[in-house]
This record gives C-alpha cells, structure tokens and sequence, in this order.
C-alpha cells in the first residue's frame, strides 16, 4: 500500500509510531500528482518544492522532540479563493491570475500553526460560481472515477485531488453547494458547517452572508479532525460566531438508535434521476435497519429557497465583486485613455461569462425600482426557510436527502441555459439560506460507475450529530471498497 | 417577464462592465428566464416577516485600538501600477 492512498489520521497514526517521516509522506504525495495531475488537472498552482522543505522542517522538529501537534507533517490541498500568504491566490479567474495574497487567512493560520504541508491550491469555478470547475480561467479539472466527466463544483479542484489520492485531505468553500456537491460527485465526504463557525477572513467573498469553509476528505473521521482544526471564533471575522469550542472527533460513535430522520419529499420528486432516489431510498432502508427511525416530512418552500439563493447569493457578488477595478490589485486592462476605461475595461477583461451573469442579475435585483420586489423580499423569504428548518428540527434530529439531483455528467455538456443549471442546485442551495449544516457522504455507484451522495442535514451548530449519523452510516457499509478508475 | 435590451446596458453600465452585442442579447434572454424563476419569490407570504441578514442579526463592535497591520511596500506589490509608494491613475482632473 502507498502512502498516498492512507487517511490523514492513518498517516498521523504512522507518523506517531515513527514509522515513517513527513518527508517520505509528502514525497508520496508529491510524485501521485506529478503522476495523475496531467489526467485530472486538479491543481492551479503546485507548491511542491516549500512542501517538502516544510516536511524536512517537521521532521526536524520531532526529532529534537519537539512537542508538535499530532498532525504535524500531514500534507493538504486548499481551494484557490483562500488566501495563503506568499502563494499566489487566483480564484481561478484572469482577474486575479498573478495575485499573491499579503496575509494568511484565519483557516491557513490555524492551519500553518498546526505544521500541515501545503501541497498547492486547487482549481475551482471562477469565484466559485459554478458547479463543474468549467468555469475556471485556467483549466477543466476531471472527475477521477472517469476523465471525461466533470467532478462537480465550484470546490472541484479539491473533490477531485482527495478522490485521486493526490492530496489525503483538502479545504473547499461552500455557497450553495460547492464543497457537497463535489464531493458527491467524486466519492469523497464534504461537510457545510453551520454558517458561523468556520471563519470566513481572507475567504475571497463571494455571498458573504451564506459563504462558508468546509473539509473535504476521504473518510468521516478525517472531516470531524479538520473540522476541529478549522472551526472557532474569529475577531477579524465579525459574522463569525462565538460557541463553545467542541471535540468533533467526540461524535464518532457507531450507534444511531433512536435517532429521529426526516426525509422531506420534496427532495425526492421530479428531477431526482431514479438512480440516485434508489441509491438514497436504500440508505434509509440502511439507518432504519440499524435503530433510526425515518420518516417523510415535508418543506414546502424548497423551491423558493432556491429563487431566494439566486437573488441574494448574485446581489451579493454584484457588491463583493466591486472591488476589482483594476487599481489596487488585480487585472490592469492595456486598453484606456481615463479612469473610467480602467474600471470598465479591466473589469470585463479579467472576469468570465459566468460571473459577468451574476454581476448582472445581482445589479439588477439591487437597482432602484427592483430592490423591494426582488431583493428585499428574498430577505424575508430567507425568515420563513429559516423558520421551516427550525419547525423540522422539533420532530428530527437531521433530514436525510440526495446532495445532487444527478451524478457527475460529460464535460462540455453543461445546460446552456443557466436557468437550467441553476435548477440543479436544488438540493444544496436551501441549506445555506437556513445557515444550518450539512455533509455529502458516498453510498454507492450509478449504473456509469459514477458516485453518488447523500446528503444529511442538521440543527445550527449541531455538526456532531452529522458526524454520528454519516460515521455510523460509513462504519456499516462499504463503499471504500471502490476505487477511482481514471477511465478515459 | 419582459425585459428589454435598454435595461440590460443601463445594468451593464451601472456594474462598469462592456458588453459586446452578442452578449447583450445573450443576458436579455437568460435575465428574461432568471428572473421569471426568481419572481417566486413573491408568492411566498411574508406578511409581517422580518428580514434576515444573516443568521443572527446584532451588531459586533470592537475596541478601536492601533494595531500593527501591513507594510505598505508588501501591499503596493500586487498593484498593476505604483509609483513613490501610491497606486498609479490617469490623471482625473483636468
């Protein structure tokens, strides 16, 4: 077995018994990408060269005992919107392509204090807005378990580095979806922390009142350690919230009886392929076999809460996005006689199809005349999706649904209709509107041998109770036992 | 929902972005969709709802004290144009 196909916490464990070093890790790690990168193209930027003098750098350390934290020396991968400092942070969009952030976010300090080895930073859809990765400046990354399909997005970069070895673990950012959703499509765990408890300081804004930080890894145990190592209160963070800092790793108890599981039909009617309705269907079957209880309920206002992301996720990055005017930072345009040809020019230069759209529609929601029917009113929406989560959570513990309406499908395939791909959102959008958490966790295959996901969703700040369904899930099956084919 | 080509330049040019024709044609027809879909909206009783900003909505005040914060030639690095330690513009006032 190679290195690179262990957990974090098996390597840790390694790592402890001293049977092997950083240095051997991350060389592991370092020749898997060089090996599988020109397949999958999951990576922006590669740091490789720092990455083994940091782990030369730890194994030092712990060899003139040195007390470090235990995860001292494991490598990881970290989406290209958070800010890494020295590195450059491009968003994967021309806009920032030569940006190399002044400071370290709050996830990379706690991070970096911990001795972790950055590996590189990983592609996504520009912005984040986007759930294939097609939308990156850069490149299409491609779904490990079969090349030409898309491994999800916007965190499809990360999804698809964990599900081909090539990183053990790795960050990605969630707005409507985008750590789940990926995750799902790459057989691999994603977890939407409650909004609030993962810091979002020097996160790249994309929907500042719904954007969260979240684990993507190979196993529920690893997601539960990463979250512990992520999750806290942040000064530099005024929206972020200050709980009593909890041992996730706690949660992982093989035990679900008595747990109380709402499955909302509405996340099972048109539009679901059948493939993935069984394949979630069966794990209800599954919990209910080992104690849970399940029961249908329903929350009527699944599909405004997706009307709702739309306005309130694209207003916000009309606003957040801002920023880029070709000043300070970022994308200069060659092409201008004033400042006004600055702005305008660098700013439709640098920025893609995609965030162009939102910037649009979210201008429009926001200008005189709209600003009370549309972006107002999805203000108050977002009171009443609140409110139904807060009803449904009464009577279950978490609610059980797909993450996505289908599997992972063919690059270049994509609907070109946004409408249309705003659609396939549905399942993941409404989770963000509430705040609460929730995690992506694999159970089985379509008849493509591609992944499919479940998703179980949570009370706010209740992250352990996620960890105990979905590690309990996990312990009693086996999906681990498939592998990514790398089919071209 | 009707939307017209006007509307979308005026929106362009309040987001200080160009279009090029194709695309303005190209984003009335999905703004025309989007906002059909997100006109739903409206059909959800809000009647004495309040709005929600986030997921909890009070204020965070801190104490405003001197911090050590960036060197200005680290920041300036980034910049597409700088000269003697401020960012480069054309020149505004004539």
């Amino acid at each position: 077995m190679e290195l690179y196909e262990l957990t974090a916490h098996e390597l840790r464990d390694k790592l402890a018994n001293k049977e092997v070093t950083s240095k051997e890790i991350t060389e592991s790690f370092a020749k898997r990408i060089q090996e599988k990168e020109p397949d999958v193209k999951a990576f922006v930027n590669t740091t490789l060269d720092t990455a083994i003098q940091k782990a030369e750098e730890v194994d030092r350390k712990i060899a003139s005992g040195e007390k470090l934290s235990s995860l001292a020396g494991i490598p990881i991968g970290i989406k290209d919107n958070i800010c890494t400092k020295g590195v450059k942070t491009t968003c994967s969009s021309r806009m920032l392509e030569n940006f190399v952030s002044p400071y370290d976010a709050t996830v990379m300090e706690k991070i970096n204090d911990e001795d972790l080895v950055m590996l590189g930073k990983l592609n996504m859809d520009e912005f984040a807005m986007g759930a294939s990765t097609e939308y990156s400046y850069f490149k299409k990354t491609s779904n490990p378990w079969d090349l030409n399909k898309v491994p999800g997005g916007s965190s499809g970069g990360s999804a698809a580095a964990v599900a081909a070895n090539m990183v053990p673990w790795a960050l990605g950012s969630d707005t409507g979806g985008s750590v789940r959703q990926p995750a799902s499509f790459c057989g691999v765990v994603g977890l939407k922390p409650t909004y609030g408890l993962v810091s979002r300081y020097g996160l790249v804004a994309f929907a500042s009142s719904l954007d969260q930080i979240g684990p993507i890894t190979k196993d529920v145990e690893d997601n539960a350690i990463l979250l512990n190592m992520i999750a806290g209160h942040d000064e530099k963070d005024s929206t972020s919230a200050n709980v009593e800092k909890k041992d996730y790793t706690k949660a992982l108890v093989n035990d679900v009886k008595g747990l109380r599981i709402g499955l909302p039909k509405e996340y099972f009617g048109e539009g679901i392929n059948p493939e993935v309705k069984e394949a979630v269907m069966k794990v209800a079957k599954k919990y209910e076999e080992m104690g849970a209880t399940v029961e249908e309920c329903s929350i009527s206002v699944t599909d405004y809460a997706l009307a709702t992301y739309y306005i309130l996720a694209c207003a916000e990055a009309s606003s957040n996005l801002g920023r880029f005017d070709g000043i300070r930072y970022g994308y200069r345009t060659e092409n201008f006689n004033n400042l006004k040809d600055i702005y305008r020019n660098s700013r439709s230069e640098g920025f893609g199809p995609e965030v162009k759209r939102r910037i649009i529609l979210g201008t429009y929601v926001l200008s005189s005349g709209y600003y009370d029917a549309y972006y107002k009113k999805a203000l108050k929406v977002r009171t009443v999706v609140k409110q139904a989560f807060k009803e449904l959570f009464k009577k279950y513990d978490v609610l059980l649904t797909p993450t996505s309406p289908t599997t992972a499908f063919d690059i270049g395939t994509r609907s070109n209709n946004p409408l249309e791909m705003y659609l396939a959102d549905i399942c993941t959008v409404s989770i963000n509107i509430g705040g609460v958490p929730a995690i992506s966790v694999p159970c089985g295959l379509d008849s493509q041998g591609m992944p499919i996901g479940f998703q179980l969703i949570g009370n706010h700040f209740d992250e352990e109770t996620l960890y105990k369904a979905a590690y309990t899930y996990e312990q009693n099956t086996n999906f681990k036992e498939n592998k990514p084919t790398f089919k071209k | 929902m009707k939307i017209s080509r006007e509307e979308i330049i005026h929106i362009a040019k309040l987001a200080n972005l160009n279009l090029t024709d194709a695309e303005i044609d190209k984003y009335t027809n999905d703004m025309e969709d989007i906002l059909t879909f997100a006109n739903t909206v409206n059909n959800v009783n809000t009647d004495g709802v309040d709005e929600a900003i986030g997921t909890d909505n009070h204020n965070v005040f801190r104490k405003d004290e001197v911090k050590e914060c960036f060197d200005r030639d680290e920041l300036l690095k980034n910049a597409p144009s700088q000269d003697e330690g401020m960012f480069r513009i054309p020149k505004v006032i004539n």
